[in-house]
């Protein structure tokens, strides 16, 4: 076999060469370099607090990942995946406590519990055009954030839940580092599934309803059970990573999981590139390493005195720097940092021909 | 990668009954508010045939052919196909019964590659399930690869090699109603329905969809509804002709006797020249 | 008994801020086909704008209301000006999620400027516009309300009947194409449709906050209560928008006074839901068969 090193006027021999996700080996070796660093040294370079970002970011690329494949894919919008990662968390430390579920079997089923929520609020929805199903999944978000806080025989309202530590085959995970393994190897497993669904029948009948949903009926797609897939999908990996959220955390309660961040979520779609599996990444990336910005900047403002009457916090710093990253990117750059990185690399590959 | 030349295999491996077209549709009616599109038009179409529906601007053609294929629902009416009631089926159950359809006002995927385009149209071809196609299971690459290869045919058929990697948006008017045709195609219909495929075409691309379509529908008997205003294109490819005006069918029969219909003469060219 | 007139009279007042603020939205959807979720800032905007004018500037409140209403006007404008009118043409979901980002834009200002405390209006109603009548009291807080709403109502309605503009607006919303080839100046309609939202929008959180005070937090999430109000009254009809507020508003009010206070702010999401389900073009809404 040749190996296949530069784009530059590569001509597939096959048709099944053109199905693989890298389109030369180059690509390939990058991808194993990349995992082999990333399982083999990052955790050992890095500190407790590194650690513990990168914990977050792969959680919330698992989120990010699933609101994109409605969004970006699709084309419908949902206001409500901060509540529905809420439900997977929920569901997980329910599981976990009532039934004393196993970590291994509570992440899948807090994620099928999600999407079975979410159906019941995309079902009224889905079979209306247009952006009903924005609007359902706003009560989506207020209706869900109204139980978890008061349907107190379940979520035990305001003092919340604690979670079991996490055992694995009886191995138990305590430290940021095993914690390492287990999200990145999710959202390894996660991603791959997101390019698989994206490269067959049904990501292309996803991307057809978002193009133009007359048409994607005339090629024999019912777009009312496809969009309530692609809803389903979203909110099955909504759920995942909350549940897988609520483990790391290990107490919640229902207090993180309003519309702030499902705003928040949408604006890492937006940032990282709508219809970009590697954006929804990208995305998270950002906004995670935006907020621990903002944390830190916030500490430095708390510690100077003269500062500190002006009763400086966060949250409505946050509010600003999302809205206005939402409103540039879309106005500027409205395929996001994927897109920014595309051109990048393009321009890099074809050096010193670029022009 | 070989170069393609000759008939479609897709076509040759289609077996009589799987091409079985029979429509049957009687006293359907449509109206909207005041204006009736569709006043009991009744027709019907058999295996291996070439059905021209033409009419003055308004006349219910787009209508006709939106009831087809469930975009409209007939207020009165019946549509058999093969035997079935197809009536109130929807839109994407009919593409699954074998009824294909091309639009007036091109109905691509604007931002997707003309191959993109036309494999999405073998979505209800894909045999496999949500499952294998998570996992990316070796049975779901060898079928894509499969639906690759039909596809690929079709292109070669329609002359298109040269633009299959091009974005749709970016293509001329005419190539984009040859991509559309070639799209309906790959849904492998039994009944394609094609509504004004040359509309906006210059006289070399009109010259070749003949040829497609002829060839279509003589080579291997591609039953089709022919929506069409060019009268000349209509006479040489067509058998028999159904005339529809203000939503009511006002003859029907081969070529000659519709063009020789005072009827649609009067209907074609106004009152005022039949004075 | 008296308690039921008292929920009803709140409600129906509160109903009519409600169904005022829809307004507003609707006239953005069926203008441009928008949803806008930056509708609570608005209104937010608008009483904080006043409160600034009323207490800090010390204005008369006759001024002040003047001027809050025309920086709503010029806030809609500028608003479409510089965010919306780049994107047009661009796909609606780009556009509904600006609004969003603009939403979180405006909320962070506001949250940065005001914080997120209670303000109350000093008193400024004269005493003698309540209502007696048979032991039931409504506070004049209610009538104004009630009254501002019937005068907006009415003066919405002569200007989309008689104004040039509105019927401009009217022809946009029924058919952008063909009003576009008529030569109506379809980006002014967008511009003017805003403003007037704006404007709206500002008025109905001038007097929520006379109700029930000012604060950020409470007013942009009545803008998100716009929702079950329009999807009850079709989300394309500015008479369904008012009737759907009044339901809305009655609802709220009842379950907040009979079921209980935390039910209250839910009540109107269940109630989308159910009507999504049962009647989900609303009350008024019209099917249209969608060309192919
Ligand atoms: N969705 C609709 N809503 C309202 N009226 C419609 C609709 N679709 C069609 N009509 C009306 O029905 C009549 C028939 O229209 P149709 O599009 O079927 O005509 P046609 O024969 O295809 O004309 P053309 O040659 O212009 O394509 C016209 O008067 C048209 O205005
Ligand atoms: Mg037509």
């Amino acid at each position: 076999m040749k190996l296949q090193l530069h784009p530059c006027g590569n001509f597939k021999e096959r048709y099944e060469d053109e199905l693989t996700i890298f389109e030369t080996d180059y690509g390939r070796l990058w991808l194993a370099i990349g995992l082999s660093m990333l399982f083999g040294a990052v955790p050992f370079a890095s500190g407790p607090y590194l650690l513990y970002v990168l914990n977050i970011i792969a959680i919330t690329s698992i989120a990010a990942i699933g609101l994109n494949i409605l969004i970006g894919f699709t084309g419908q919008i949902s206001l409500g995946h901060g509540a529905f990662f809420g439900v997977g968390a929920y569901a997980a430390a329910i599981l976990a406590t009532q039934v004393h579920f196993p970590f291994l079997l509570a992440l899948p089923a807090a994620g099928l519990i999600t999407a079975m929520v979410g159906m019941v609020f995309g079902i009224p929805s889905g079979r209306l055009k247009g952006l009903y199903l924005t609007i359902a999944t706003l009560a989506g978000q207020f209706i869900i954030e109204y139980v978890l806080i008061h349907w107190d025989s379940l979520t035990q309202g305001t003092r919340g839940i604690v979670l079991p530590p996490v055992s694995i085959f009886g191995m138990e995970i305590i430290d940021e580092r095993g914690f390492f393994y287990v999200t990145f190897a999710s959202l390894v497993l996660m991603t791959l599934i997101a390019v698989n669904i994206v490269r067959t029948r049904y990501g292309r009948a996803f991307i057809a309803i978002r193009d133009n949903d007359r048409a994607a009926e005339g090629m024999g797609i019912p777009i009312f059970q496809y969009k309530l897939l692609s809803f389903g999908i979203s909110s099955f990996y909504a759920g995942f990573a909350g549940a897988l959220w609520a483990y790391y955390m290990t107490s919640i309660t229902a207090e993180p999981f309003t519309l702030g961040l499902s705003v928040e979520y949408i604006a890492m779609v937006i940032i990282g590139g709508m219809g970009s599996v590697a954006g929804s990444i990208y995305g998270a990336v950002f906004i995670t390493g935006l907020n621990e910005t903002l944390r830190w900047l916030t500490d430095i403002f708390m510690n100077i005195d003269a500062l500190q009457g002006a009763g400086l916090t966060i949250a409505p710093l946050r509010e600003l720097v999302f809205g206005f990253a939402i409103v540039f990117f879309i106005i500027f750059e409205p395929r996001g940092l994927a897109e920014v990185w595309r051109i990048i690399r393009s321009s890099f590959r074809l050096w010193p021909f670029s022009y | 990668m070989k170069a393609f030349r000759g008939r479609p295999g897709i076509f040759d491996s289609v077996t009589v009954t799987e091409r079985r077209a029979e429509l049957d549709v009687s006293d359907l009616s449509l109206s909207f508010g005041g204006v009736m599109a569709l006043g009991n038009v009744s027709l019907s179409v058999t295996t291996g045939e070439l059905l021209a529906v033409i009419g003055p601007n308004g006349a219910g053609k787009t209508s006709l052919l939106n009831c087809l294929t469930g975009y409209y629902r007939p207020q009165k009416g019946t549509i058999i196909f093969n035997g079935k009631d197809i009536t109130h089926l929807h839109t994407h159950e009919l593409v699954k019964e074998g009824i294909g359809r091309t639009f007036q006002n091109i109905e691509l995927f604007p931002g997707m590659t003309v191959l993109s385009n036309m494999l999405l149209a073998r979505h209800i071809h894909c045999k496999y399930r949500l499952g294998a196609a998570l996992a990316f299971l070796p049975s779901v690459r060898r079928e894509e690869v499969a639906h690759r290869l039909v596809v690929e045919e079709i292109i070669d058929f329609l002359e298109m090699q040269a633009i299959r990697k091009k974005p749709v948006g970016s293509l001329p008017y005419g190539l984009r109603k040859r991509v559309e045709l070639g799209r309906a195609l790959a849904l492998k219909p039994k009944l394609l329905v094609l509504d004004e495929p040359f509309a906006g075409m210059t006289l070399e691309e009109k010259e070749d969809m003949v040829r497609f379509l002829a060839e279509m529908n003589e080579e291997w008997k591609q039953t089709m509804i022919l929506v069409e205003h060019d009268m000349s294109i209509v006479m040489s490819i067509s058998k028999r002709i159904v005339a529809l005006n203000f939503g009511e069918k006002l003859a029907e029969g081969s070529p000659e006797l519709i063009q020789n219909n005072p009827e649609v003469i009067k209907a074609y060219l106004g009152e005022e020249a039949v004075i | 008994m008296e308690f039921f007139v008292q929920l009803l009279v709140n409600g129906i007042s509160i109903g009519f801020l409600y169904g005022m603020a829809a307004m507003g939205f609707v006239m953005i959807f069926k203008s441009s086909s928008v949803l806008n979720f930056a509708h609570g800032e608005l209104l937010a905007f608008g009483a904080f704008i006043f409160l600034t004018m009323v207490t800090w500037a010390g204005l008369p409140v006759y001024a002040a209301f003047l001027i809050s209403l025309t920086g709503c006007f010029i806030m809609g404008f500028v608003i479409e000006r510089l965010f919306l009118r780049p994107l047009i043409g661009e796909p609606l979901i780009y556009v509904i999620m600006l609004t969003v980002g603009l939403a979180a834009i405006f909320k962070g200002l506001m949250l940065l400027i005001w914080g997120g405390n209670l303000y109350i209006y000093p008193d400024f109603l004269p005493p003698n516009l309540s209502i007696e009548w048979g032991g039931i009291n409504i506070p004049p807080v209610y009538v104004l309300s009630t009254m501002i709403g019937l005068l907006f109502l009415v003066l919405l309605g002569l200007f989309f009947k008689y104004s040039s503009q509105g019927i401009y607006m009217r022809s946009v919303a029924d058919n952008q194409t063909a009003a576009l080839s008529l030569g109506v100046h379809v980006r002014r309609v967008f511009a003017l449709s805003w403003a007037i939202a704006a404007l709206v929008a500002g008025m109905s959180g001038i007097v929520l906050g006379i109700i029930n005070g000012i604060n950020v937090h409470d007013l942009s999430s009545v803008g998100l209560k716009v929702f079950p109000v329009v999807i009850l009254g079709g989300l394309d009809s500015i008479g369904g928008a008012i009737i759907g507020g009044l339901i809305i508003g009655l609802l709220e009010t009842f379950t907040g006074g009979y079921l209980s206070p935390s039910l209250r702010d839910v009540v109107p999401y269940i109630v989308l839901v159910f009507i999504l389900l049962i009647r989900p073009y609303g009350l008024f809404g019209l099917v249209e068969i969608e060309r192919v």
